[in-house]
């Protein structure tokens, strides 16, 4: 059954733009992407949209529903109301590169800063032994698809330009923690750089992040809430405090 | 040429950033040289995340009777023979130590008891022996190569003051040709997506890792990457293309709602239990075990049940035979109308797992169905159908160093060099098959660099380049790239498709030839900044040498083998075994000719059972008894 869709769509570039609307068909079961694509091939042959897989899998097709952050591909149109006039927009953490595509290269930058993973030098390839679920804890953040959604949405950076420069971001928190929780990582200090290098200690805990992902990581429950307060326990425990006078701390 | 046209130079270059161009990229950067890596998309975005079941390697874990001689054996059956021998074997053989080494990386696979990875099992597999992850092994591949890349640019940056000084990501960026000098190869030319500009990049050694061609075809898994990027630059560099005839038409996609048709449903499914029924609710597969298969396979239901449970003393359950066989009987099933209401068939895993175990070892299928569907597969059946997954085809290489034949300082791994899955690829063998051979290429290309050193880009060549990029745009009043795209997806679907006829063959030759002489004139509406239409322009180009490759192959080969169907050759013809289909371009149009399968080396030869081999091989092959 096809029906008319009034869909509003931001095109532009970084100097300049605003919404235009377009009515367009719509098919049932479609989803957001299907009918960007119809306006693409019909009617704006040069509408710029970033997508792949189109299975929810690759986080390409990240941009903004009706104000909401979403993957383009996983949002049904018939969520919507019949009548409902359906506003894509690009993502606002990012600078608009055109249309619906922002310059995410932020995002790769906080990725080269994370320490790498540092496999024990004396377990050759194949040696390796771990408990399923030790390795479950960290198989939950590697779920991440790498949308930005997070990225997007989280305040500390949304409308703050100046924090991106010492904030990592909810996407990054989770790559640390997966890292940490690791059963084999020998890296040290993990979690206290993530407090004093990559931002942690600038989350308030108002699980945005967490509300947006779509691969429904528990990035505040379960990443950053633990970090933030492993780091609360070895950054002011007397004990430690008295003992990191006689060395520095080794494991925390 | 545009005025202060960006050079950058380089000592490999990679042309893709899926895993086979990851793990190349890795390889070359570790042998010390310069790398750059070319993506179309973002970086981590690739096709390979898509994949879901495993990567197969005979690592023994979960059945410690496994080892690469059966793995070998399982992947030359599962191609019908047409594998090239070597690939096979370096596949089989060195896999495990791929896998492994991904731990080394921070990679974290599912685990069994003892701690070990764990393994599942899969079409064609006579061992469980995916390496997973759930069912998102591909993302698994691809962070943990992305993480290995991002590691060895720490590594550079601590050395040098620059992370990317030695081994950079250029993102979003399209390949439109693979440039040579006095016969070899010089670099590569494209132009960024974002804004339209320029780069040439000077390499002595060109690494392609692009992967398939689905979206020359209607219903596919593929995404947009997938137009036969590398399979047309190869071609057009001076390599061949061989067995393009082959695609593999992955048993089960989705196939409702219209919007996801083709969305993969992976194997995995079926490994762990699945079952087809049509819509008499009847378990056809018991009906299309083919004879080379009879004796390795359940023949009742009771029996296949109980494999689940006790697979030593229990044949497989016929739903595991390979992809191509269980494509053709569902779509035998909706052709003789007993198809569920949108034209697949049903495949069920809510009966034998518990609501709790899908959603644990099923998660992303849980998840695709749930929300794009509507289809809670935890309490109903899916529905299912063909759709096409995987190009066996591609670029004619050197198996030991995945060199293209004909263009020195050329390499191909991954989906796009064919020979390793002969006719038909066993689900499981293509995660595999990119790591091993995307090492090899990266390091037989920096072998080359070194021996080879730079061979700089005359300016003839580059003008030549500069112009292609330039014509869509002074092109004006031509068609729409993509009206003229859907429309060779129409050609495809319906006439090379999953089953095919000799008339048909010949008439999607004819189509695809008007369609590509049509393309010649395509204009693009905009600016060159982030412009779909104008990328569309060149993905055309090159879906049609593809699609113009495969029709072509296909008319040749008169039997039916793999993911190649002739329903006027309906059997298969032990001669054609013997046989590997040529493309070549000669700057107009593709040529195809027949060529000799090496033979298959004595040891080798002798891992087979000689009544197997007699179901594949004439007398006179069996005679030699394998080459030395």
């Amino acid at each position: 059954m096809t029906r008319k869709l009034n869909l509003r769509i931001w095109r532009g570039d970084s100097t300049d733009g605003g919404l235009k609307d377009v009515v367009v068909d719509v098919n049932e079961g479609e989803v957001v992407l299907d009918v960007i694509h119809r306006v693409q091939a019909t009617q704006m042959g040069d509408l710029a949209v970033r997508w792949n897989c189109k299975a929810g899998k690759c986080g390409s097709c990240s941009m903004e529903i009706n104000g909401k952050p979403r993957l383009a591909c996983m949002t049904q149109v018939a969520s919507f109301d019949e009548e409902e006039t359906i506003t894509v927009t690009p993502l606002r953490a990012f600078p608009i590169i055109k249309d619906l595509v922002t310059d995410v290269s932020f995002n790769y930058k906080k990725a080269m800063e994370i320490p790498a993973y540092e496999h024990p030098a004396e377990l050759a390839p194949g040696e390796a032994r771990m408990e399923q679920i030790d390795v479950e804890r960290s198989q939950e953040f590697r779920k991440c698809i790498e949308c930005f959604l997070c990225q997007n949405t989280c305040h500390v950076i949304r409308d703050h330009e100046e924090n991106k420069k010492s904030f990592a971001g909810p996407r990054f928190f989770i790559r640390i923690a997966e890292l940490d929780m690791h059963p084999l990582d020998r890296l040290k200090n993990r979690k206290r750089t993530a407090q004093e290098e990559h931002g942690l200690g600038m989350c308030n805990i108002t699980k945005c992040c967490t509300e947006v992902c779509p691969e429904h990581i528990k990035i505040t429950d379960n990443a950053i809430i633990p970090m933030k307060e492993r780091v609360v326990d070895i950054k002011y425990d007397p004990a430690r405090m008295f003992s990191g006078l006689l060395r520095r701390e080794k494991r925390d | 040429m545009p005025q202060n046209l960006k050079k950058l130079q380089y000592d490999v270059v990679i042309v893709g950033a899926g895993g086979a161009g990851l793990r190349a990229a890795v390889e070359a950067r570790e042998a010390g040289l310069r790398v750059a890596i070319i993506c179309k998309s973002l970086f981590g975005k690739a096709h390979t995340v898509m994949a879901e079941g495993g990567a197969a390697a005979s690592m023994g874990n979960a059945n410690s009777n496994d080892n690469w001689m059966v793995h070998f054996r399982d992947t030359m059956r599962g191609g019908k023979f047409l594998n090239h021998y070597r690939m096979a074997e370096l596949h089989a053989k060195e896999s495990p130590d791929r896998i492994w080494e991904l731990e080394t990386w921070g990679a974290l696979f599912d685990r069994t008891k003892e701690g070990k990875i764990s393994q599942r099992n899969f079409g064609g597999h006579e061992y469980p022996r995916l390496a997973h992850v759930g069912d998102r092994t591909g993302l698994e591949l691809i962070r943990t190569m992305q993480q290995k890349i991002v590691a060895l640019q720490q590594k550079d940056g601590r050395e040098t003051g620059d992370m990317e000084a030695n081994l950079k990501v250029y993102a979003e960026f399209t390949v439109t040709d693979i440039l040579k000098e006095n016969g070899k190869v010089a670099g590569v030319y494209g132009y960024w997506r974002e804004n339209g500009d320029e780069i040439l990049f000077e390499a002595p050694a060109v690494v392609i890792a692009t992967g398939g061609v689905g979206k020359a075809f209607k219903i596919t898994s593929n995404s947009w990457e997938g137009t036969g990027d590398g399979h047309a630059l190869a071609l057009k560099a001076g390599a061949n293309l061989k067995d393009m005839e082959f695609l593999q038409f992955h048993p089960t996609g989705m196939v409702w709602p219209p919007s996801v048709r083709g969305i993969l449903v992976t194997e995995s499914v079926r490994g762990e239990g699945g079952v087809l029924t049509n819509n008499l609710g009847e378990r056809f597969m018991f009906k299309y075990i083919p004879d080379v298969f009879k004796d390795k396979y359940a023949t009742t239901e009771e029996e296949a049940d109980r494999w689940y449970t006790d697979q030593d003393n229990n044949r497989r359950p016929p739903e595991l035979l390979p992809r191509d066989e269980v494509a053709r009987a569902i779509n035998s099933e909706v052709k003789a109308g007993r198809g569920t209401e949108h034209g697949g068939v049903f495949l069920d895993v809510s009966k034998r797992l518990s609501a709790e175990v899908i959603k644990k070892r099923l998660p992303s299928m849980w998840h695709q169905f749930y929300e794009l569907a509507g289809v809670d597969i935890t309490k109903e059946p899916m529905e299912v159908g063909p759709t096409c997954h995987y190009v066996m085809g591609g670029v004619d290489v050197e198996p030991d160093t995945a060199a293209a034949i004909g263009v020195p300082g050329l390499f191909a791994a991954g989906e796009v060099a064919g020979g390793m899955h002969g006719s038909n690829r066993l689900g499981g063998n293509s995660l595999s098959d990119l790591l091993v051979f995307g090492r090899r290429a990266g390091a037989a290309a920096a072998e080359y660099a070194k021996s080879h050193g730079a061979n700089p880009v005359s300016e003839a060549t580059l003008a030549k380049a500069a112009e292609r990029i330039e014509a869509p745009f002074k092109n004006s009043g031509g068609e729409n790239a993509y009206s003229l795209h859907a429309e060779l997806q129409e050609v495809t679907h319906n006439l090379v498709g999953i089953i095919r006829t000799g008339a048909e063959i010949k008439e999607a030759i004819a189509k695809i030839a008007d369609i590509r002489a049509r393309s010649q004139k395509v204009s693009v509406a905009g600016n060159r900044q982030f412009n779909p239409g104008f990328h569309l322009a060149f993905d055309l180009d090159n879906m049609l040498l593809v699609a113009e490759s495969t029709a072509k192959s296909a008319i040749l080969r008169e039997e039916s083998r793999g993911g190649h169907t002739r329903d006027d050759f309906p059997g298969m013809d032990n001669k054609w075994r013997q046989v590997n289909n040529i493309s070549h371009f000669d700057g107009s149009e593709v040529t195809v000719t027949p060529r000799a399968l090496p033979a298959i080396p004595k040891e080798l030869f002798d891992l087979f059972d000689i009544h197997e081999l007699e179901k594949y091989m004439t007398p006179e092959e069996i005679a030699k008894g394998g080459s030395n």
